[in-house]
């Protein structure tokens, strides 16, 4: 499924049903599934809608996205349907984020509650962000007095946004988040932009930065935040790091080609999301070089005819890339 | 019959020069719009409505959220300017709040809301035009939004009106044809032909109603297939349009994308 355009792309036909990967897998089976696939087989993948019937329950167990009646897997959203072995899932194409552990994500500070916070995580529930999975200012252990509880807001307030990790889920489903590193934390110095979760795919790492002055910070919860870029030497312990500068409120001092860089990614970003398409940062780094070379004013990247230049710019590139 | 206009004429054709069972054009724009999940709008000849649904969120009223389950928020909105006399009104009106209820339950029993506790997903339907088949076209437009928005639903919900003008049963009334003669509004889900809803304001006749319902199911079916083919289509672009992004292919294929792009504006 995930695809880069640095690596060569799989060969299509691994997603194919006709694809037998279990050696136990009963011959039968194999039949079922391909007997209305001649469509699909073509293009790699089954799409479906709710209420059409994927498969008989017999042989196969239902997945995320299917429920199971008169004996038949059938599908409760529409989306591709996706199998590994005997499962059958369907991946809605445009939903709300599903949560997995470890997942990076950005978020909104909701509500401040009793020990903890409540994040919005573009998810179906707020995330819980509990005060003991915050690092302190300076690194300095908590004690479990009343006092710190009272200064709860002095670490994050309503409206702040941070980066956090999944941590645990709870009986219900909501997710809690920690910031137990000094990659994590309250954000600054940027802006934030929304794009359906589905187009960030996992990547080894999801803050990264490009060679204009921005660093980018990619949730998977489909919340991107970019910020002026951060030296090396003044993160993460090193010598220039300021630990009380973990909690502030206050923008550095940014000049005005760093924000139009910033602008200008954010507008590419928005213009990509808008026409679906998955982002990387090869992508946007074409699209990046382009939209500087064209010179044109960075609101101009949301016209229509130059919307459509970007696009095109990334499939010629990628066209020569290889 | 008393009425000013005349419901059938003798040819058999009715006041707009549809047949007796003829449906109205149906419209689906599937396109995105603003912030919401998932938005659809139906247009059901003169009659139009925009559907956005949120969710599933956190829920607003936390005295309302249920441990075991979604909660279902519906909220209509009737534009002053989409009837001939101009009217305002309020959001506590009766009627729509009425509208607002009927809509949600036929939606109950139809989204899985057991995968989502304590969440709340709100559904906003915006009536443009009216032109009779007011609930027919909210609930057509709130499943496409549904399903545009990844909500799990056990089936599409798809809904018609049916009246008999004396005894000649006809489908998807016009206001003119709602004023006058009884008619009910059916929602059937398509696939294991079950009922979610049927409602009538007017009297109908005992014997009348089963021809008109069974002919409202299979009409039914008729609006399943266009709802199917506009959220195939729309299945289909999206996740085109995924796999165009970091996949590399033949120069060849450039100009071929261009078009492909040309399509994608629309979504």
């Amino acid at each position: 499924m995930i695809t880069f355009s640095s690596f060569p792309a799989p060969p299509q036909d691994n997603y194919t049903f006709g694809v037998q990967q279990s050696p136990g897998l009963d011959n039968d089976v194999e039949m079922d599934l391909n007997l209305d696939d001649d469509e699909f087989e073509s293009s790699g993948r089954r799409l479906t809608y709710p209420g059409e019937a994927i498969t008989s329950s017999q042989a196969f167990m239902r997945g995320h996205g299917t429920y199971v009646d008169h004996e038949e897997v059938i599908a409760s959203v529409s989306g591709t349907v996706e199998r590994v072995n005997k499962l059958i899932s369907v991946r809605a194409i445009r939903t709300r984020y599903n949560p997995e552990v470890g997942d990076l994500i950005v978020g909104r500070i909701t509500e401040v509650q009793p020990r903890r916070w409540k994040v919005d995580a573009n998810s179906r529930q707020d995330a819980v962000l509990m005060l003991s999975s915050v690092n302190l200012p300076g690194g300095v252990q908590r004690r479990k007095l009343e006092s710190d509880e009272l200064q709860m807001r002095t670490f994050f307030e309503e409206g702040d946004l941070l980066v956090a990790e999944v941590q645990a889920f709870f009986a219900d489903g909501a997710m809690s988040l920690h910031t137990r590193s000094l990659k994590y934390g309250k954000l600054r110095n940027g802006q934030l932009v929304t794009v359906p979760p589905a187009l960030i795919r996992r990547l080894k790492s999801h803050f990264l930065t490009l060679p204009c002055g921005v660093d980018l910070i990619l949730g998977l919860n489909g919340y991107i935040w970019i910020s002026k870029h951060v030296k090396q030497s003044e993160q993460e312990g090193e010598e220039g790091f300021d630990a009380e500068a973990v909690y502030s409120n206050r923008n550095d001092e940014i000049d005005d080609a760093t924000r139009s860089a910033v602008s200008r990614v954010s507008n590419i970003i928005r213009v990509l999301a808008t026409h679906f398409v998955p982002l990387t940062d090869s992508i946007l780094l074409n699209a990046y070089e382009w939209a500087v070379e064209q010179e044109g004013d960075v609101k101009d990247l949301l016209q229509e005819d130059i919307v459509r230049c970007v696009l095109l710019c990334n499939n010629d590139n990628s066209v020569y890339e290889v | 019959m008393s009425s000013r206009v005349e419901i059938l004429n003798d040819g058999g054709y009715r006041s707009d020069g549809r047949k007796q069972y003829e449906l109205r054009d149906i419209v689906i724009d599937l396109s995105q719009r603003g912030t919401a999940d998932g938005s659809a709008s139906i247009t059901h000849g003169l009659t139009e409505v925009l559907v956005e649904v949120f969710g599933p969120r956190e829920a607003k009223v936390r005295a309302q959220t249920m441990h075991d389950r979604a909660l279902i928020n519906v909220e209509v909105n009737i534009v002053p300017f989409s009837t001939g006399e101009r009217r305002k009104r309020s959001r506590g009106d009766k009627r729509i709040l009425e509208l607002g209820s009927t809509i949600k339950s036929t939606f109950e029993p139809v989204v899985q809301t057991s995968l989502y506790p304590r969440s709340e997903i709100d559904i906003f339907v915006h009536v443009l035009q009216q032109d009779g088949g007011l609930l027919q076209a909210s609930i057509n437009a709130s499943t496409l939004a549904l399903i545009s928005a990844g909500i799990p639903l056990h089936d599409f919900v798809c809904a018609v009106t049916g009246g008999v003008h004396s005894t000649a049963p006809m489908l998807d009334l016009t206001t003119l044809e709602e004023n006058d003669i009884p008619h009910v509004t059916v929602a059937v889900m398509p696939k294991t032909k079950k009922v979610t809803l049927v409602t009538m304001e007017t009297r109908l006749h005992v014997d009348r109603f089963g021809d008109i319902f069974k002919l409202a199911c299979e009409a039914g079916q008729v609006i399943h297939k266009e709802m199917k083919r506009a959220v195939s289509e729309r299945t289909q672009k999206l996740v085109t349009a995924m796999e165009m992004g970091p996949r590399v292919v033949p120069s060849a294929d450039v100009g071929d994308r261009d078009a492909m792009i040309d399509d994608l504006n629309d979504y």
